[in-house]
């Protein structure tokens, strides 16, 4: 399930439609998207700051549901899920990194990283174990005990990947990594997304820098809603 | 997660705001405090009251004049004080006719003041008899208690109690000095030993004299064969309510009333008094436990309020773990936790403060607290109760929360 199968898109969107209602004004972020993403691709997603990128992730990542239109994530119609399943599909296919880290303060990293798994149930002693390893995976084995607020930018970014990673998700989504990081850390965060690349991970970086996307094999430019151009 | 888990996540969110969590808390945990103090004060008087009572004497009855019932209106005349003569008392005292009685001993009490040299002290004077130290389970000090003689001869005889004695004499070595009652002059042959004073009835404080004496020439006139009260001491525990029926119809009998409704004294025992004493105070606990119920309530509101402001400001953290893939059922169990650790929390200190105060109040108020393992438990149970309750709308307004518009916040 980790990688999903040769016959079957990671992601597949079809005409998909996002109209969000605020009282009586409506306004339509999404405007009848067409996606396709396949096992292992790296697809980085360009568009100028409201031209609908973080909502398409949102959708993407099962965080929100399409007005209208068809995601299928892994060969599954998410449209169908409850709440429940959501959060399932979102535990184990999915690994989210955000632009503010969003890492809980109060954790250390490595408690930090396990936090998925314990919502899979895994027990304390194997969640550490692979807490550790993907910690290590991203460099930062040296810095288990460490609290966010004691560690640098990019280095609470690489938490993020490792949380991401640990659960050995269908895909990776990324939304604006390097938006919150200085030259040095981003070059850091890229290096990272190239290391996972290679090593076969299906990632969805989103950007509104041309050099960040220049890094991916396929870039999407998205514009008002809109996918305007899909260059590989 | 695990229960464990929750409790742990739980635990260290309430440990990231102490001040605020135990500002919470103290509603439930005055109310906590509260229900184990009213509780304990009630059970304490109750316990006191039985003391006090069983202090008069074992297996006893006490036959007062007047009834307690209230078709007895009759004879108003004549005064409630008069119905019960020295002669009803030697006929309680017949085996014949009272198997069950082993003693009997009637008394006239009478407020008196009491002189000997410079000192003057008043206290209550009794006028009974012999057995007297038998039914009411006295014994004496020093020298002896009045004797049969002392009765038939109105002998001039007083005993003292410890108090009275060392009031009048600065010692209780009394023996054989003078007391003057109403002009008097009445010689001391014995002094009681220490009853331990309970707190409302000195049993220290009395001066007995023969009631024969004490009739004719301390009260005289159309009273003198009234007594205020007869003791009937039964011949075992076993015994009680069948002298109690010997007795009832004993002075139905003498007093020439058919319908027991219309007896004009009453014989009631040590249970019936206790029960009596306790009810009062049965009804001022529930009256004191409602208030403190109260005070609960508001602690909950508390906690809710909290729990609230709690969600709105973690709303973050909350739509974190859901993109993490947290189903909405841990994150309402992971709230329902944390408000029922806030009123477990509350529970607990709040009854550690109530046995503090039931161990310090008793010296200062004078009445004793039991604290009852129940009312401890029950009331730590009722705490975590609340949170729980009171945590249900915080947790499942956390849970609703949908993951995109809790990420974005802030
Ligand atoms: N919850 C919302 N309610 C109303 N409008 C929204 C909401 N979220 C986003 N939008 C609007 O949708 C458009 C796209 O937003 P977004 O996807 O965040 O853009 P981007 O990530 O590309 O900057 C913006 O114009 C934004 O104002
Ligand atoms: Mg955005």
């Amino acid at each position: 399930m980790s990688t999903g199968t040769l016959a079957e898109p990671v992601i597949e969107l079809i005409g998909g439609r996002k109209t969000y209602q605020t009282g009586a004004l409506s306004f339509e972020a999404l405007r009848g998207v067409d996606l396709r993403v396949e096992a292992g691709e790296y697809v980085a997603v360009i568009g100028p700051s409201g031209s609908g990128k973080s909502t398409l992730m949102h959708v993407l990542g099962c965080l929100d549901v399409l007005t209208q239109g068809t995601y299928r994530l892994t060969g599954h119609d998410v449209g169908e899920l409850d709440e429940v399943d959501l959060a399932m599909v979102r535990n184990t296919q999915i690994g989210f990194v955000f632009q503010q880290f969003h890492l809980l303060t109060s954790l250390s990293a490595v408690q930090n990283v396990e936090l998925p798994l314990a919502y899979r149930g895994i027990g304390r002693a194997e969640r550490r174990a692979l807490a550790v390893e993907a910690l290590e995976r991203v460099g930062l084995g040296d810095r288990l005990e460490n609290r966010p607020g004691q560690l640098s930018g990019g280095q609470q970014q690489r938490v993020a990947f490792a949380r991401a990673l640990v659960g050995d998700p269908a895909m990776i989504l990324a939304d604006e990594p390097t938006g919150n990081l200085d030259s040095t850390s981003t070059e850091e965060v890229l290096g990272l997304l190239d290391e996972l690349h290679a090593a076969g991970r299906t990632i969805l970086l989103i950007t509104h820098e041309a050099d960040v996307a220049a890094r991916a094999a396929r870039v999407v430019r998205v514009l008002d809603g809109l996918i305007q151009e899909d260059a590989r | 997660m695990t229960w464990a888990e929750t409790f742990l996540t739980g635990w260290q969110a309430i440990r990231t705001h102490v001040t605020r969590s135990l500002l919470t808390v103290l509603g439930i945990l005055i109310g906590i405090a509260a229900v184990i103090l009213t509780v304990g004060l009630g059970l304490g008087t109750q316990q006191d009251v039985s003391a006090q009572i069983s202090s008069l004497g074992s297996n006893l009855l006490i036959v007062t004049p007047g009834s307690t019932t209230s078709s007895a209106g009759m004879r108003g005349g004549f005064g409630s004080a008069t119905t019960l003569t020295v002669a009803d008392s030697q006929a309680m005292a017949s085996p014949v006719v009272a198997p069950d009685v082993d003693a009997v001993a009637a008394q006239r009490t009478s407020s008196q003041s009491l002189t000997a040299g410079d000192a003057n002290w008043t206290t209550t004077l009794v006028g009974t008899t012999e057995s007297w130290a038998d039914v009411r389970s006295r014994t004496v000090l020093q020298g002896r208690f009045l004797t049969d003689e002392d009765e038939t001869s109105q002998a001039t005889n007083i005993v003292l109690g410890t108090e009275t004695a060392t009031e009048l004499f600065g010692t209780t070595f009394a023996v054989g000095r003078t007391v003057t009652i109403s002009g008097t002059e009445y010689t001391v042959v014995g002094v009681l030993a220490s009853a331990g004073s309970s707190t409302e009835d000195n049993l220290d404080d009395t001066a007995i004299i023969p009631l024969s004496t004490m009739l004719n020439s301390i009260v005289g006139g159309t009273g003198r064969t009234a007594v205020s009260t007869v003791y009937v001491k039964a011949t075992s525990t076993d015994t009680i309510s069948a002298a109690q029926q010997q007795v009832t119809a004993l002075l139905l009998n003498l007093h020439g009333i058919t319908n027991a409704d219309d007896a004009d004294f009453t014989v009631s025992s040590q249970d019936a008094l206790v029960d009596t004493a306790t009810g009062v105070y049965q009804t001022l606990t529930v009256l004191l436990t409602g208030i403190a119920a109260l005070s609960l309530l508001v602690g909950g509101i508390g906690v809710m309020n909290i729990m609230l402001v709690s969600v709105t400001e973690r709303t973050r953290e909350i739509g974190l773990r859901k993109a993490l893939g947290a189903p909405p059922g841990a994150i309402r169990r992971q709230f329902l936790m944390e408000a029922s650790i806030l009123g477990l929390v509350g529970g607990i200190v709040g009854a550690a403060l109530g046995i503090v105060a039931a161990t310090v109040l008793p010296g200062l108020i004078g009445s004793s607290i039991v604290v009852s393992p129940v009312a401890v438990v029950g009331s730590i149970a009722v705490a975590l109760a609340i949170g729980l309750v009171f945590g249900v709308y915080p947790a499942v307004r956390a849970a609703r929360l949908a993951p995109i518009d809790a990420l974005r916040s802030q």
